[in-house]
């Protein structure tokens, strides 16, 4: 098995859905010559051609219009955002065209369309490039989210967000691009959207996450281990739908839970898990559910990152905290 | 007066063809102002002046081009192939009224110019497709302030694409002029920016807008990029039904003036001109209208009523966790 980087993985991924499927198309700014900024679209035009593979002119609205026209001609649009703090522009052509043509439709027409964006903190990026926005995108009907947090994942949930029939937006988190490399099988495999994984297996406390903090969380739960709490660490991989039936099942087990998001606070995906927890789950727990997030500010310029973002102390902080109610 | 150099080459049938979806248009508009009066329609957005400028370009389409209009270009839908019943289904809010059947087009497009880019995205689909088929849209004065407009006309520019925008310049955006709306002296003029062909055209005349869009068409065919055409045009009735009351921004005699170059009275002129209309003809339409209205209308209203089940099933191919269980708990509410 080979050892990949995630943006390797997830190269990968589009290299076997456009050799697979024909009608599968890769656009946005910069993902032809240059392989895209970050190099995901790296040797696709190359190999599958201009005809495929193709740069966009600077409009993110464009982008997605240019999509949805192009999914009504049963092509199967992967678009990028080239970083996710720009999808405003684009938010008409997602959340109120794409997300909305099913519905619109009566069910006749439908949007397979694929949203990949770089998104995340923690890499020192110029304004509006880090931000978590995910969370606009889980009260819009009609998408899913999807956010992976390793190059297993990556590759297998791209490639189902590429299959998928409705509109998928896909986040990878900047800072786990090239932090780490894993195991990543050869030829095509694909990870189930909206099933939420069991990173770490514990009896003590649920730690509920997704993205970046998923590694954060995995630290925090080590260091937690050492002082006798077994933590539990739920990747969420999806969030838009949730696994609740993994979520529930853990908190019957541990009984207490946090959940720790890298976005800020208000309104966020931790919010809606702990609603949910709230509607299924209330009396199986010891104590309230602890939530770890970023303040409710703007993101932060690039020198106070390291302060802005949750770390592992804030998670162990909250976890003990929870323990000890 | 007629230049016989520029009219097009129609047959007779063909021209009265299109007299008669002119006069059948706008039988059906004075009938959907009365009937969003009575209660029995909703949403609708008048269409009498506009005949020439939306049903001659819609002539120039084929049946296999792609149509993205906006939501006053119902008449092109229903002349491109969507029945009579869905435009009144839409129009009261049923979901049914979005269910399209072997037509291609899309549902009317209420984000002003939002149409423009998926046009690009349709036309560019052809292309690839290798079809010798062109994706027309539609919108207003208004939309060409729009991002969306220009980034449309800019991608279709770009990747060549066979696509056809018509703007249907009417003179008001809701209330606001187009004068306050760009210091462009015309709208066909933005095409420049984007590198493709801009054409104005009297939008009142039916022949001349057939003309232009039919030219459009054959060079979007042939390789030669998208076009930009701005119809010169004028809606006499509000800008819909929802309580727009167009006394409060423009004069009875500016609409006087442009009631004098109504397309229809205008292209049954010329028609009659050639023994090619009578009378009984418009007769005979305006009757056809009458009961087509009348049996779309009964049809509408034997549909059954949408549930909100409906639209949850319609969500997405496959229901995720929230929605079924919404969709469980709209059942039992339903099925009391």
């Amino acid at each position: 098995m080979a050892q990949m980087t995630m943006i390797q993985a997830i190269t990968d991924a589009m290299r076997i859905e456009l050799k697979r499927d024909e009608n599968v198309l890769v656009f946005g700014e910069d993902v032809g010559k240059n392989g895209g900024v970050f190099r995901a679209t790296e040797g696709l035009q190359d190999e599958f051609g201009e005809d495929r593979v193709f740069d966009t002119p600077l409009a993110e609205s464009g982008i997605g219009g240019l999509a949805l026209g192009l999914a009504m001609q049963g092509f199967r649009p992967v678009m990028e955002i080239q970083f996710f703090g720009f999808v405003f522009e684009a938010m008409d052509s997602i959340a109120s065209q794409m997300a909305r043509l099913r519905y619109r439709s009566g069910g006749k027409y439908h949007a397979p369309v694929t949203i990949r964006s770089p998104f995340g903190g923690g890499v020192h990026t110029p304004e509006l490039h880090a931000d978590s926005l995910e969370g606009l995108f889980i009260q819009t009907p009609g998408v899913k989210v999807v956010i992976p947090s390793n190059p297993y994942d990556a590759k297998g949930l791209l490639i189902s967000a590429i299959r998928d029939n409705d509109p998928v937006i896909f986040l990878e988190h900047m800072k786990l691009y090239r932090s780490f490399r894993g195991e990543v099988p050869e030829g095509e495999y694909t990870v189930e959207i909206g099933k939420a994984n069991i990173v770490r297996e514990g009896s003590d406390v649920s730690i509920i996450t997704y993205g970046a903090m998923v590694q954060t969380s995995l630290k925090a739960a080590e260091k937690l281990a050492e002082e006798g709490i077994q933590a539990e660490v739920i990747d969420l991989r999806t969030i838009s739908p949730l696994d609740v039936e993994t979520i529930v099942s853990s908190i019957k087990k541990t009984n207490r839970a946090v959940v720790v998001q890298e976005a800020q606070k208000q309104a966020g995906i931790a919010a809606h898990v702990i609603a949910e927890i709230n509607d299924r789950a209330i009396l199986h727990l010891e104590a309230p559910v602890g939530r770890v997030a970023a303040p409710d500010t703007i993101f932060p310029f690039s020198e106070a990152e390291s302060v802005w973002l949750p770390n592992e102390n804030d998670v162990i902080e909250k976890v003990k905290a929870t323990i000890n109610f | 007066m007629v230049n016989k150099d520029a009219v097009p080459d129609l047959s007779d049938e063909q021209l009265k063809e299109l007299m008669r979806r002119m006069v059948y248009t706008r039988i059906w508009d004075q009938r959907a102002l009365s009937l969003n009066r009575q209660g029995r329609l909703g949403f609708y957005a008048p269409t009498a002046g506009q005949e020439a400028s939306m049903l001659a370009s819609h002539f120039a389409m084929e049946k296999e081009d792609w149509l993205l209009p906006s939501y006053r270009d119902i008449p092109q839908l229903v002349f491109h192939g969507v029945p009579l019943v869905k435009a009144f289904l839409y129009s009261r809010g049923h979901f049914k009224g979005g269910q399209y059947e072997g037509v291609n087009a899309l549902m009317p497009q209420i984000i002003i110019a939002a149409q423009c880019t998926q046009t690009a995205g349709v036309a560019l689909g052809l292309k690839k497709r290798g079809k010798k088929n062109v994706a027309f849209t539609y919108f207003g004065d208004g939309a060409t302030s729009q991002g969306d407009f220009y980034e449309g006309l800019n991608f279709a520019g770009t990747y060549n694409a066979p696509a056809v925008f018509i703007s249907q310049n009417n003179r008001f955006a809701i209330s606001v002029p187009v004068e306050k709306q760009t210091a462009a002296k015309t709208l066909a003029q933005k095409a420049v920016a984007a590198g493709i062909r801009g054409v104005q055209v009297d939008g009142m005349d039916p022949l001349a807008v057939y003309v232009v869009t039919k030219e459009a068409r054959e060079r979007a065919i042939a390789g030669e990029g998208p076009t930009l055409i701005e119809t010169l045009t004028y809606r006499y009735g509000p800008h819909t039904t929802a309580g727009d009351d167009p006394t409060r921004y423009r004069s009875d005699e500016l609409t006087n003036e442009w009631e004098q170059k109504d397309p229809l009275i205008r292209f049954r002129k010329y028609l009659e001109g050639r023994n090619l209309w009578s009378k009984e003809e418009e007769e005979a339409t305006v009757e056809q209208a009458k009961e087509d209205i009348k049996a779309a209308l009964k049809e509408a209203d034997q549909t059954p009523k949408q549930k909100v089940t409906d639209l949850i099933k319609i969500m997405f191919e496959k229901l995720p966790y929230n929605l079924q269980e919404q969709f469980d708990e709209y059942s039992k509410k339903e099925s009391k």
